[in-house]
C-alpha cells in the first residue's frame, strides 16, 4: 500500500483542542476520541464487573455462606452478566478499536456519520446508567441472570424493568454503530481499495455490523414485550396469562446467540491483523478468512436453539439446531488453521501483542472444542446448567474476546497514544493473567462434569478442591490485570515516543504519524496492493 | 449517486403513494369488522407488508437507487424468513 510520508508536522488528534477541558472529549465528533471515550467507559464498567466476579469467586472459596448470602449472590451474577455482556463485550472491540481504526485502515478521515457516532456513545452511557440504576432502586437488584428468562422474570419482585430498559436502550447504540460502519465501508474506502484489498479487521466489523442491525431489534422488541407483560398483563410468555415461556427463549437467543458473534468476529479480525505482522508474512488464505467471517455471521444466525436443548423444544428442532451448531464450527476452524499456517515458517517476532494472539488461539480452541460437547444433544443434557457451561462461555467470551482485546490494545497502543509501553512488564502481566485465567476457569469444566450446578452461592463439600483452585486463579488473574493496566496507563504519559510504524505493519494506519493527526492523513492514501504483502 | 443525479420524485407519485397508504390504513380498520377467524392476523400482516413495501420503494427511494440496496433489503427479508422457518421447526413438531 502507498500513502503519504510521515514527515509532516500536523498536530496529533490529542493536541487539537478547540474547546475547554473535558468538552474536547464530550463534544468531539472525531472517531478517534469517540473510540477512546468508549475505551475509558468500558474500563470503568469492567472494573465493576470484575469486582463482582471476584466477589463471587471469594464466596465460592469454601462451602456455605462466606462473604455473601444467596440473594446477594443472585444479584451479583445478574449484574456481572449484564455489565460484562451488554456494556463490555458487545460494544468492546467494534466500539473501541472499530471506531478508532476502521477509518484509518480504509484510508478515510472519519466514519460516515460522525455526529451519529457521538450520539451512539451518549445512548450507550444512558443505557448503562439505567441498567446499573436497577441495583440501587426500590425493590432490590434483579436476580434473574443476564438472560431474564420467563416466567421468573415476570414473577420476581426485584427491579426487572430498569435492567431490561437499560438493555433495550443499549441496543440502539449498537444498531447505530453498525449502521455507521456499513455506510463507512461502502462509501469511504481509499481510492484503489476494492473489497478484496480491504484489511481483515474492517471485514469482520462489516460482518458484525450486519448482525448488529439485523439481530438487535429482535431483543429490543422482546424486552419491550416483557415490559408490556409486566405492566399490562399481556400474555406473551407467562403460561399463567396464556403465553409460552419457550417463545421468550427463542426470541432472546435469536439475538443473543448472534451477539456472541458480535463479540467474537471483531476479535478474530484483530488477531488476523496481529499474526501476519509478527510472523512478517502475508496472511495465509485472505479470501478464506473473509468467506469464513461472512459464513460465521450468517450461519451464526441459525444456531440459537442450542441454548435451549433442555427447554422442551420438539425433537426435530433439537436435531436441526444441533446440526447447524456443528456447521458453524467449520468456518471457525478454517480461521484457526489459517492463522497457524500464517505463522508456519514465518519470521516470528515475540512481542507482547503476539503472545496475546497466540494465547487467544489456545484458549479459543479450548472454548470452541468444549462448545462441541454442548452442541451435541446427549452430552448437553449431562452438562446443561452446570459449571461446564460457565467455563465454556468464559473461555469463548473472556478468553476469545478478552484476549483479542488485549492483543489489539497492545498492538495499537503506540498508534493511539504515540508512546510505547514497557514490554517486559507487558509480558509479565500477560503471563500472570494467562496462568490466572486458566486456573480460574479450567477447574470449572471438571466441576461441571461431576455435577456442580451454576448460579448457586453454596455447594456440596466434594466440590471444594477445584473451587479453591478456581478462586485462587481469580486472584492471580486480577493481579495480572493490575500489572497490565498499571503498565499501560503509566506508559500513556511516560512511555518512549513511538515511531509511525513500530511493528513493521503494512496496513494503512501505520502509514500516518503516531498518534495520527485529526483528519488521519495529510494526503488521501492510494492503495495499489493487498493489505498484508510482506 | 452524486447530489446532481439524485432522483426527484414527482408530487403526483408522492400523492398517489400517500393515497395508497391511507387506503390501506382504512382497509386495516375495515377488515377487523369481517370475521376471518385465524386469518385475521394474516390479513393485517399482509396489508402492513404492502404499506411497508410502498414506503420502502417510493419514500425511501429503493426503486430509484442502486440495485445493491434492493438486494440488501431482500437479503434481510430472506434472513428474517429463515429465522421464522427455523423457529417453526419447534412449534410445528412440538
Amino acid at each position: 500500500m502507498t500513502a503519504n510520508s510521515h514527515t509532516h508536522h500536523e498536530p496529533s488528534y490529542l493536541e487539537v483542542k478547540p474547546r475547554k477541558g473535558i468538552w474536547n472529549w464530550l463534544l468531539s465528533t472525531d472517531h478517534k476520541r469517540i473510540g477512546l471515550l468508549y475505551l475509558y467507559s468500558i474500563l470503568i464498567f469492567f472494573a465493576v464487573g470484575a469486582l463482582l466476579g471476584l466477589s463471587m469467586k471469594l464466596e465460592l472459596i469454601a462451602p456455605g455462606e462466606t462473604i455473601m448470602g444467596a440473594q446477594t449472590y443472585n444479584g451479583f451474577f445478574t449484574l456481572h452478566g449484564i455489565i460484562m455482556i451488554f456494556l463490555i463485550v458487545i460494544p468492546g472491540l467494534p466500539a473501541v478499536f472499530g471506531n478508532f481504526f476502521l477509518p484509518l485502515m480504509i484510508g478515510a478521515d472519519d466514519v460516515a456519520f460522525p455526529k451519529l457516532n457521538l450520539l451512539s456513545w451518549y445512548i450507550y452511557i444512558l443505557g448503562a446508567l439505567i441498567a446499573i440504576s436497577s441495583q440501587f432502586m426500590g425493590s432490590g437488584p434483579p436476580d434473574t441472570g443476564w438472560t431474564f428468562y420467563a416466567p421468573y422474570s415476570f414473577q420476581t419482585n426485584t427491579n426487572m424493568l430498569p435492567a431490561v430498559t437499560g438493555a433495550f436502550v443499549l441496543g440502539f447504540s449498537s444498531i447505530l454503530t453498525g449502521l455507521n460502519f456499513i455506510v463507512t465501508m461502502h462509501r469511504m474506502r481509499a481510492p484503489g481499495m476494492n473489497w478484496m484489498k480491504m484489511p481483515l479487521f474492517p471485514w469482520t466489523l462489516y460482518g458484525t455490523a450486519w448482525i448488529q442491525i439485523l439481530a438487535t431489534p429482535i431483543v429490543g422488541i422482546t424486552l419491550l414485550m416483557i415490559v408490556a407483560e409486566r405492566l399490562f398483563q399481556i400474555g406473551f410468555f407467562d403460561p399463567a396469562l396464556g403465553g409460552d415461556p419457550i417463545l421468550y427463549q427463542h426470541l432472546f437467543w435469536i439475538y443473543s446467540h448472534p451477539a456472541v458473534y458480535i463479540m467474537i468476529l471483531p476479535a478474530m479480525g484483530a488477531i488476523s491483523e496481529v499474526i501476519p505482522v509478527f510472523a512478517r508474512k502475508t496472511i495465509f488464505g485472505y479470501k478464506a478468512l473473509i468467506i469464513s467471517t461472512m459464513a460465521i455471521a450468517f450461519v451464526g444466525y441459525f444456531v440459537w436453539g442450542h441454548h435451549m436443548f433442555t427447554s422442551g423444544m420438539s425433537g426435530e428442532a433439537l436435531v436441526s439446531f444441533s446440526l447447524l451448531t456443528f456447521l458453524v464450527a467449520i468456518p471457525s476452524a478454517i480461521k484457526v488453521f489459517n492463522w497457524i499456517s500464517t505463522i508456519y515458517k514465518g519470521a516470528i517476532h515475540l512481542e507482547p501483542p503476539f503472545y496475546w494472539a497466540l494465547s487467544f488461539i489456545f484458549v479459543f480452541m479450548i472454548g470452541g472444542l468444549s462448545g462441541l460437547v454442548l452442541g451435541s444433544l446427549a452430552t448437553n443434557v449431562h452438562v446443561h446448567d452446570t459449571n461446564f457451561v460457565v467455563a465454556h462461555f468464559h473461555y469463548i467470551v473472556f478468553g476469545g474476546t478478552g484476549f483479542a482485546f488485549m492483543a489489539a490494545l497492545h498492538y495499537w497502543f503506540p498508534k493511539i497514544w504515540g508512546r510505547m509501553y514497557d514490554k517486559a512488564w507487558a509480558n509479565i502481566g500477560w503471563l500472570t493473567f494467562f496462568i490466572g485465567f486458566n486456573a480460574l476457569y479450567f477447574p470449572m469444566f471438571y466441576l461441571g462434569i461431576i455435577g456442580m450446578p451454576r448460579r448457586y452461592y453454596d455447594y456440596l463439600p466434594e466440590y471444594h478442591g477445584p473451587n479453591i483452585l478456581s478462586s485462587l486463579g481469580a486472584i492471580v488473574m486480577i493481579a495480572g490485570l493490575l500489572i497490565i493496566i498499571t503498565n499501560l496507563v503509566r506508559s500513556t504519559k511516560s512511555g518512549e515516543k513511538a515511531e509511525a510504524d513500530p511493528w513493521n505493519g503494512k496496513t494503512l494506519e501505520w502509514k500516518t504519524t503516531s498518534p495520527p493527526p485529526l483528519e488521519n492523513f495529510d494526503k488521501q492514501p492510494v492503495v495499489d496492493k493487498g493489505p498484508y504483502e510482506y | 449517486m452524486s447530489k446532481d443525479d439524485q432522483h426527484i420524485t414527482s408530487y403526483k407519485t408522492i400523492s398517489l403513494v400517500l393515497l395508497g397508504l391511507l387506503f390501506f390504513t382504512f382497509l386495516t380498520v375495515a377488515i377487523t369488522r369481517v370475521e376471518l377467524g385465524p386469518y385475521n392476523t394474516s390479513a393485517a400482516m399482509i396489508i402492513a407488508g404492502l404499506k411497508a413495501a410502498l414506503v420502502l420503494v417510493y419514500f425511501m427511494h429503493l426503486k430509484f437507487d442502486q440495485k445493491v440496496f434492493g438486494i440488501m433489503v431482500i437479503f434481510v427479508l430472506l434472513v428474517f424468513l429463515a429465522v421464522i422457518v427455523v423457529t417453526f421447526f419447534d412449534y410445528l413438531y412440538r
